[in-house]
Parts: structure tokens; sequence; C-alpha cells
């Protein structure tokens, strides 16, 4: 029974690694229509921030305060995160609208052009990022089964951010602007609006949660210049799978691929149980095309 | 009559390109040595893959990020039949490694050459066939459909590294070197899988043309434009783009197999995310919806790649990342489109010193 109950919470810790990723992609996507493959090395700049963060923890300050350089990395990262992303929909994102197709390879460019400036910068080879000591060892729920600390912090920190997306979408002004330019991005524009803002701020917000997911990511292993294409394919398979334009259909999304993804790989064995996962997603896009939640809308295409 | 004569000079001018071109691949083994025929001819087989997503992407608006998997399928299937006639009977040797004691019953398909070319092309099409009517049939399009197609790549890449015992794992199948009993190294054996590559290469050109040319042709880049409007019009979009996106599978299966020929080798990381996306990027730099760009633009970029990226690694994938975001934002006819342009802003300035009224210039759209 312990075992069952130990796939089942390493189906939820995945699934909310990828809900971390996937959040950024879908709102980006949903409201821009603009598919980002540079997500994953905003991914890699996020693990990157931490890991810079911790070196100055160690370099410049005193031992005793190095157990809280965590929490300064994930604001830390999802700054980095955040003002490359602001970059990118300034400097060329906004060339690509209304091109999703052109807007892929380029974005995939700027994601080779990230990876290997990582790599000159940083060097080939992982690095490792030594995780704060209040975050070893586990939670003992039975004698044989025992939660991880890193991996429950991890489930609180994206229940945090889901948290605070959903706020901002719907409890500020500036989500409901979001909203608004999502539904009907020319009504929207006509009401007053200003579109351009709404949407570089949108694929910024976007980024910079890409760069949390990193800095999660440096409690689960090391990182290094291809961290994040582990992830994309997944992440957007997430998005495919929960829809665009709520919250909830990416949680669906991001729930149903990683606990299938570790019961099958349970059952099976990994490869199989990829493909089994794959096969399940095309079965399910025959019954909602269009994920599981779908924006009505009546425009034609 | 004037405009006539003008268009059938060009036609006559384009015709010579061809002619130029076809004798230049005719006579390369003339004058250029073993290794970069070898490298030529892969380049070619590269090039027979780009030429089947071109009419995939750049005539029908479906971008595939998964054909590197239906090339590695058909380079596979080669590969498995090359390694059965190495191991004369016996078992390959991964397999013992892996402590399989028969060989599986899939490998005994293989025992023959015209039953592996067979498959090297059907494997290929079924599975596009089966992604194809599952997504089309429901619309699944534009974005949603390439991310299933980058998936399918994961899920293939997984599956022929994780089944080490059937397919070899990720050092993939290699150690032939035979093909119906002569060597494939030997420089008379390479002079003609470099004319088989070129013909083949030449005949899914010629064939692609006459359907880009033909009626379905029209559809297809209806469908492109216009799905619902297509939709409207009586036609089923997603039988065209099953039959395109099957047509364009079984080229890269093609082109798969002859690869395996010219390297010697297939392995998973022949098919992955990487150069499956590279694929697309040759379309994009020689032109998409031209065809002949398609193929220019794997020869072209393949050729720079084996220069440039084994002396200078870091900045070819620079130089690659920002060809990406060049090609697509600048440049989204590719090179062709940018001679075309060229070609056409020349005659356009020579024909307004002979003084052709302005609302006739206009109706010169370059080829």
């Amino acid at each position: 029974m312990d075992v069952v109950w130990l796939q089942l919470f390493n189906g939820i810790s995945v699934s909310s690694i990828l809900l971390l990723i996937a959040l950024g992609l879908a709102v980006t996507f949903g409201q821009m229509n603009v598919i980002n493959m540079a997500h994953g090395e905003l991914i890699m700049v996020g693990a990157y921030a931490t890991y810079l963060t911790q070196r100055l923890f160690q370099m410049y300050l005193p031992a005793s305060w190095f157990d809280q350089y965590f929490l300064l990395s994930i604001l830390a990262s999802f700054v980095a995160a955040f003002l490359i992303g602001l970059l990118l929909e300034k400097v060329l994102i906004r060339f690509l609208y209304g091109r999703p197709l052109d807007s892929l390879l380029a974005t995939w460019g700027v994601g080779l052009v990230l990876q290997q400036l990582a790599r000159t910068l940083f060097g080939a080879p992982n690095v490792g990022v030594k995780s704060p000591s209040w975050l070893e060892g586990g939670l003992t729920v039975t004698s044989g089964l025992s939660l991880p600390y890193k991996r429950l912090f991890i489930l609180g920190l994206v229940a945090v951010c889901l948290l605070a997306m959903f706020l901002y979408i719907y409890r500020t002004a500036a989500g409901r602007r979001m909203r608004a330019v999502m539904q009907n991005r020319d009504m929207a524009a006509c009401l007053g609006i200003s579109t351009r803002r709404v949407d570089s701020m949108t694929f910024a917000i976007g980024s910079g949660l890409a760069g949390v997911a990193g800095c999660a990511l440096t409690l689960i292993g090391p990182i290094g210049p291809t961290i994040g294409t582990y992830y994309i394919v997944d992440a957007f398979m997430v998005v495919v799978l929960g829809g665009v334009g709520k919250l909830v259909g990416t949680v669906f999304g991001a729930l149903g691929i990683g606990l299938t993804n570790s019961l099958f790989e349970y059952w099976t064995d990994a490869s199989l149980g990829k493909v089994l996962v794959f096969l399940c997603i095309v079965a399910f896009l025959q019954w909602k095309p269009k994920g599981f939640v779908a924006m009505r809308t009546r425009s034609l295409d | 009559m004037k405009v006539l004569q003008r268009a059938s000079a060009s036609r006559y001018g384009l015709a010579t390109a061809y002619l130029l071109a076809a004798a230049l691949l005719a006579a390369a083994p003339l004058f250029t040595s073993d290794f970069r025929l070898n490298l030529l001819a892969k380049f070619l087989a590269f090039a027979i893959a780009a030429v089947g997503l071109d009419l995939l992407w750049g005539y029908t608006g479906i971008l595939s990020l998964g054909h590197g998997v239906f090339f590695g399928l058909g380079g596979y299937a080669m590969a498995m039949h090359l390694k059965l006639q190495a191991s004369g009977g016996k078992l390959p040797d991964f397999m013992e490694w892996s402590g399989l004691s028969k060989l599986p019953w899939f490998w005994t398909l293989f025992q023959s050459f015209g039953m592996s070319v067979i498959l090297g092309i059907a494997i290929p099409s079924l599975v596009a066939l089966f992604l194809g009517y599952f997504t089309f049939r429901n619309r699944i399009r534009g974005v949603y459909f390439t991310i299933l197609t980058q998936a399918l790549v994961v899920i293939s890449v997984t599956l022929i590294t994780g089944q080490q015992a059937f397919t070899g794992g990720t050092n993939g199948i290699t150690g032939y070197g035979e093909l119906f009993g002569y060597s494939l190294a030997a420089p008379e054996m390479k002079i003609a899988l470099y004319y088989v590559t070129a013909a083949v290469l030449v005949v899914v050109l010629l064939l692609s043309r006459f359907l880009v040319k033909s009626r379905f042709g029209k559809v297809l880049r209806a469908v492109r434009d216009g799905e619902n409007r297509v939709r409207f019009l009586g036609y089923n979009p997603a039988k065209f783009q099953m039959a395109v996106f099957v047509l364009s599978a079984a080229f890269s299966g093609i082109a798969g197999m002859l690869f395996v020929l010219h390297v010697g080798i297939i392995s998973p990381s022949m098919m992955g995310i990487v150069p499956s996306i590279e694929m697309v990027l040759w379309v994009a730099i020689g032109g998409r919806g031209t065809l002949i760009g398609a193929a220019l633009g794997a020869l072209l970029m393949n050729g720079a790649k084996s220069v440039f990226s084994e002396t200078y690694p870091e900045i070819w994938l620079f130089f690659m990342g920002a060809l990406f975001i060049v090609t697509t934002v600048f440049l989204p006819r590719g090179i062709v489109g940018l001679v075309a342009d060229g070609w056409h802003r020349l005659r356009l300035l020579g024909r307004r010193r002979k003084g052709v009224p302005e609302h006739e210039r206009s109706r010169y759209s370059a080829v």
C-alpha cells in the first residue's frame, strides 16, 4: 500500500512542477497565440539565477545566513526570467503575432542561443545547487512511507504561485484587462485597453513563472544548460490536454499527465509508460479536441 | 504578346538552370573525392526528406516537428535488414548481449531486401496515417498538431532507447557493411548509391511538382489559406491533410533508408527533437512552398554545418539559433524568395527604362 501512496505522491509532485511550467505557456498561448519554445530556457535562467544567488551567499555573507538564500533565490529567479521575457517580447515576439508556427521556430532559435550562452558562461557540465539544510529529510507518515521535505516544499510553492496567479487574473484590474484581451482582442482594444502593454506584461509574467519553476528544479537535481528541454514537451502537452483560457484547465492537464505518467511507468516501464500516456492523450482529444476547457468564441478560425 | 514572350523567356531561363543543376548532379562523381561524394549523397538523402516536409508545411500549412521519427523508422528498417545480412543467420550481436535467445518475430520480416524497403516506406506512412487520422478528423491543427508531433518524437526516442534488446538502445544499429554481398565502402558502390539517391531525389521532386501543379495541389493550398472555406465548398480537408502527411512521411522514410546506406548507422539521436526541427530549418532557409528551395536549403545547411560545426562547434549553435530568428522574421520566403524578389526588381528596373506603363508592371509577379 505504501508503494502506491508513494507513487501517487510522486505523481502529484511531478504534476506540480509541470503545472508551474505550463501556467506561463497556457497564458501566453491563450492570449497571444504565441508558442514560446524558449520557455524551457527561461526555466534554465531561473535555475542559474538560483545557482548565482547561492554563490553570492557563499562568497560574501556569513555562513550562518546561508540557509536563508533559497527564499531570496525564488525572488531572484522570478525577476531574472521576468526581465528576459520582457526583453524577448519587446525585441522579437511582437513581430510574430498572428503567426504561431513562425513564433515557434523563432523562439526555438532564441532557445538555442540561450542554451549556448549558458554553456559559454557556466560551462557544459551540470552544476549542483546545495539545498538549504531545513529542506533535508522527510516527513514520516508511516514506517514505510516518508515524504521528502523538498517535494513538499515544491508543492507548497506551486500552490502559492497558483493562488497568486488566480488572484492576479480574476481579482485585479490588470487581470481583467488580460482576460478581456484573451477573449476578444479587437473589442478590448476598442474599449481603450492597451493590448500591447497587456501582451508584454503577460509574456513577462509567464516567463517569470518559468524562472520560479527553474528555481524549484534545483531542489530535485543538478542543473545544466539543457535542463529546460527535458520538461518543455510535457509542459506543452499539458496545454494541449488542458486547453487554454482558464486556470482550471491547466491544473487538470498537469494532474492528468503527471499522474498517468507515474502510474503507467510504475505498471510497465519508463519507455512503454510514455507511449501509453501519449495514446491516452490522443484518445482524450477524440472526445474533447480543444482540450479539457475550451474558450467559447464566435469566431470561426 | 510581349508579356507572353517575357514569361516564356524566364521559363527558358529556369529550365536551363534546372538542366544545369541536373548536369552538375550527374557529373559530381567525376571531380569529387570519395569522402566528399559520400557527404553529398547523404545531403541528397536529407533533401528528399526536406521536399516531403515542404509539401506538408509549405503547401498545406501543417508544421510537423516529427519528421525525424519517419526518417528514423525508414533508417531502422534498412539497418535491420543490413544487420541481419551481416549476422549471417546468427542472432545480431546486441541481442545476444541483452540476453535474447531467439530472433523476435518482427525482425524476421526484414530478412528480404524487398520486404525491408516496402516496410521502410509503409511503417512511417502508417504511423503518419494513425496520427493524422486521429487529429485532422477532429480538426486538431495548427500549433496543437505541431505539439503532438513533437510528443511523437519524444515517445519514439524513449521507446527505441528503452527497448534495447529489440532495437539496440542508445547505440542504435550499426556494425554492418554489405548489401547483397557487396561492400558498402567500395568506391564503385559509393558511386552507385550516390546515383540511386540523386535519381530518387529527382523523381521525388518531379512527383511533388506534378502533385503541386495538379488539382490536388490547388486544394492543398486552399486548405492552407482557408480551411473552413474549403470545407464549405464541399471538400473534406482532413482527407487531403492526411494524404499529404502520409506522403511526406513516406518521403522521409525513403530518405532514412538511403541515409543508412550512406552512413552505416542509425540511432535514436538521429531522429530526436533537434534533428527533426533542423529539417524544418532547411525548408525555411531554402524557401517554403517552392520544393526546389527545400532541397537547396537541405544541401546548403548541411554543407555549412559540415564545414563549420567541426571547427567552431560553439559558434555554429549561435549561428543556427540566429538563423531560425532571422529567417522567420526577415526572410519568410527563404533564399528562393530572396532570389525571386531580386530577379523581379531587376526586370522592373529594366522595364521602367523601356517605358512600360505602371499598371502593367504590377502584373508580373515573381515565380
